[in-house]
């Protein structure tokens, strides 16, 4: 029996509840109407209040036992006679129930292990009973739900309030799956970064300058003077927010200058599409351009002016591509809050002879200051847990150096190099992957933060 | 054809010739002439619409800044024509200043508020002559009492009507020859309403000073010449004392009147 048929039976109740409950409205309608006064709720609130009250404790009730029910199918396997020629732990165990599970259910008829087979019956015989017990507990509680509030219905009966409140129920429980969510995930992190401090020390990692976990080392090895993080840290501030900030600020700035006070509406129309496909540019290609075009051509560049160590991956290459990928969110930021600067403080500038790029420098900008400050935060963030160009073009040697030609690696990289590797989940150099996600996300939420709260107050300024 | 009062001589700061004002194809102003002078406050009165505010910024080139405005016809401002090719613009807007419907200071300290002018022209050569500048400027403005201990502070902090006496402030403090007023006090409650009138009185003789209002007991109270605008076009202008009294247009006299409007 699938566990789709109590869902369907229930939403068969459902629906029988909803029309009996309408109808019965309806019948009350007639008879209030006679007596010259109303319902207090329309028949369909009176239909939807019935139907909710079969449906949801009826699909909860069928959710839950399809989770718990394959468990005690399985209590029931193990305590036949036949499950006690199982070996005790291991492959073959498992192996051998989920094909007489397989078997059982039909959805196989081939075994490969002969010994399944004594174990088939028991499988069916429990699969049958508890979908059995589950289907009439579903039907059940949908319909002493649906009785009671069916039995509820009354004239002055508020249906109409109470399935407004449920509906504010789902919408809030909808709200709460993101919420729900991230705080899972924030979860997982300190918890597994909690295990990696057991076998590091907190200050060795943020402030230790050695870099060089190995997974297949003992877990205890080495860990006072290979798990430094430093190295990572100024790689990933180098690409992220200096460099590519080098190239984003200006170009980001300027952009939004010339499409807010120079442009034609014409050109602005044409432009700022043009300039909002580079933020649908999926990182990867930023990747192989950053690793194939920009980082050949700046190795180039330095060998020609003399630095002989600029190697085929640099810091330089992965921070200029980045850089030209936060472009839009750095003119987009600074875009709407130079327009947000109200018409009337430009007129007043240029009404005392002010020209147009003293009036951009000396009232727009400043005004426009605190989004264009946001917006640069935003781009920090975004830039420093961006993973693929740095990946692909920054390269993996961790080291602190201000030489922008050289190659270096960064958080984001090792997180990747640590997560992909063949470690295992309770070795340090795993587990470092989790206490360094753990750094980027309180840096980031810290950054976005501040952003959001900037751009809050400037909002209010202008209101 | 415009009604022209039959006025005193006098010697005419701004001449307007035969001005049209098009917003792309359509006619904001028709065909206007008028004499400005240094000796009286000039009024523009009309109905919404009337293309008063649009006259006013076609005299220190504003329009220059809405896309697809054009001006015809001749204004001259010490007998140079202002549309002239190779006018600056700059230059022009240093000697007409303007005083807008809502307060615009600047989101920086009432100081740099008043020296940005000066500043942006060049006008003064030391720190202390710049002292000088916004000090006289605030005091004409009749702002200086109230603001000379928190000159750091920022002008958007003060009440409305001392923001807009800043903004005047911020206008005489490049020395214009002219100030347009566009509705000055339409923002403003009764009281501010009435210190700005004062001030117009004050200035008076020292620029000429042109003022677009809604409010006819405000032109009458603060001008000495009253041009009455509709539909575009300058349908008279003379002494504001026989525009209110003994009006030659009906429309004029049904707009005085309160019949429409």
């Amino acid at each position: 029996m699938s566990p789709a048929i109590p869902i369907l039976l229930a939403l068969a109740l459902g629906l029988i509840g909803w029309l009996a409950a309408r109808g019965r409205a309806w019948a009350l309608r007639k008879q209030v109407r006679a007596a010259g006064k109303d319902l207090h709720s329309l028949p369909n609130y009176h239909g939807w209040y019935v139907a909710l009250w079969i449906l949801v404790p009826a699909l909860l009730f069928a959710v839950v036992w399809a989770a718990t029910s394959p468990g005690l199918v399985l209590a029931h396997v193990l305590a036949d006679p036949a499950a006690a020629k199982l070996p005790a732990f291991g492959f073959e165990r498992d192996a051998i129930l989920s094909e007489a599970r397989a078997l059982a259910s039909g959805s196989t008829d081939a075994v490969f292990n002969q010994s399944a087979r004594a174990l088939v019956e028991p499988f069916r015989e429990g699969m049958q009973r508890y979908a059995l017990i589950g289907t009439l507990v579903t039907v059940l509680l949908g319909l002493s739900g649906g009785i009671f509030a069916f039995l509820r219905l009354r004239p002055d009966f508020t249906a109409r309030t109470r399935v407004e409140r449920a509906v504010m129920a789902g919408l809030l429980l909808a709200s709460l799956a993101a919420i729900f969510t991230t705080a899972g995930i924030v979860g997982s992190l300190v918890f597994e970064t909690f295990r990696f401090f057991q076998f590091v020390s907190p200050l060795d990692f943020l402030l230790g300058t050695h870099w060089g976990p190995d997974s297949m080392a003992a877990p205890t090895h080495g860990v006072e003077n290979s798990y430094g993080a430093l190295p990572l840290f100024w790689g990933t501030a180098f690409i992220g927010a200096i460099i590519a900030m080098l190239v984003a600020i200006p170009l980001g700035l300027m952009s939004a200058i010339f499409l807010t006070q120079y442009a034609t509406p014409t050109v602005r129309r044409w432009m700022k599409p043009l300039l909002e496909i580079l933020a649908g540019v999926p990182t990867v290609v930023y990747g192989y351009f950053a690793a194939l075009t920009v980082a050949p051509l700046i190795r180039d560049l330095g060998h020609a002016i003399g630095v002989t160590s600029a190697s085929s991956e640099s810091v330089l290459a992965a921070g200029v591509v980045m850089g030209i990928m936060i472009i839009p969110f750095v003119s987009s930021m600074a875009d709407d809050s130079i327009a947000a600067v109200p018409q009337a403080m430009r007129d007043g500038s240029l009404a005392m002879g002010a020209t147009k790029s003293e009036t951009i420098r000396r009232v727009l900008l400043p005004a426009a200051l605190p989004g264009i400050v946001a917006g640069i935060m935003l781009a920090v963030s975004r830039a420093i847990g961006e993973t693929m160009i740095v990946v692909m073009a920054a390269g993996a040697t961790a080291r602190i150096t201000a030489n922008p030609f050289e190659s270096m690696t960064t958080v984001t990289y090792q997180i990747v190099a640590m997560l992909t590797g063949e470690g295992s989940f309770d070795h340090p150099a795993t587990l470092s992957a989790f206490a360094l996600g753990m750094v980027l996300f309180l840096v980031t939420l810290t950054l976005n933060f501040i952003a959001l709260s900037v751009v809050k107050r400037f909002r209010e300024a202008y209101d | 054809m415009t009604n022209f009062h039959d006025l005193d001589p006098v010697e005419a700061r701004i001449a307007a010739r035969g001005v049209s004002v098009y917003y792309g194809d359509k006619r904001a102003i028709d065909n206007v002439s008028i004499d400005i002078s240094d000796e009286y406050v000039t009024a523009f009165i009309g109905p919404s619409g009337c293309g008063k505010s649009t006259f006013l910024r076609a005299l220190n080139r504003m329009n220059d800044t809405i896309l697809g405005a054009r001006v015809e016809g001749e204004i001259k401002l010490d007998g140079e024509d202002i549309y002239k090719s190779g006018m600056d613009v700059v230059q022009l807007r240093a000697r007409v200043g303007m005083v807008f419907q809502k307060p615009n200071p600047f989101p920086k300290s009432i100081y740099e508020n008043v020296a940005y002018g000066p500043r942006i022209h060049g006008l003064s050569t030391s720190k202390a002559e710049l002292d000088e500048i916004v000090e006289r400027s605030l005091k004409r403005a009749g702002l200086w009492e109230e603001v000379k201990d928190r000159l750091t502070e920022s002008g958007t902090a003060l009440s409305g009507g001392q923001q807009q006496r800043l903004c005047i402030a911020r206008a005489i403090a490049v020395e214009p020859e002219v100030i347009l007023m566009d509705e000055p006090c339409s923002a403003l409650d009764p009281i501010a309403t009435a210190k700005i009138e004062e001030l117009i009185a004050e200035l008076r003789g020292r620029y000429a000073i042109v003022i677009v209002t809604h409010s006819m007991q405000q032109a009458a109270r603060v001008s000495q010449r009253t041009a009455f605008f509709h539909l575009g076009k300058m349908v008279e202008y003379g002494k504001t004392s026989e525009i209110f009294t003994n009006p030659r247009e009906e429309r004029t006299k049904d707009y005085i009147t309160g019949r429409y409007g």
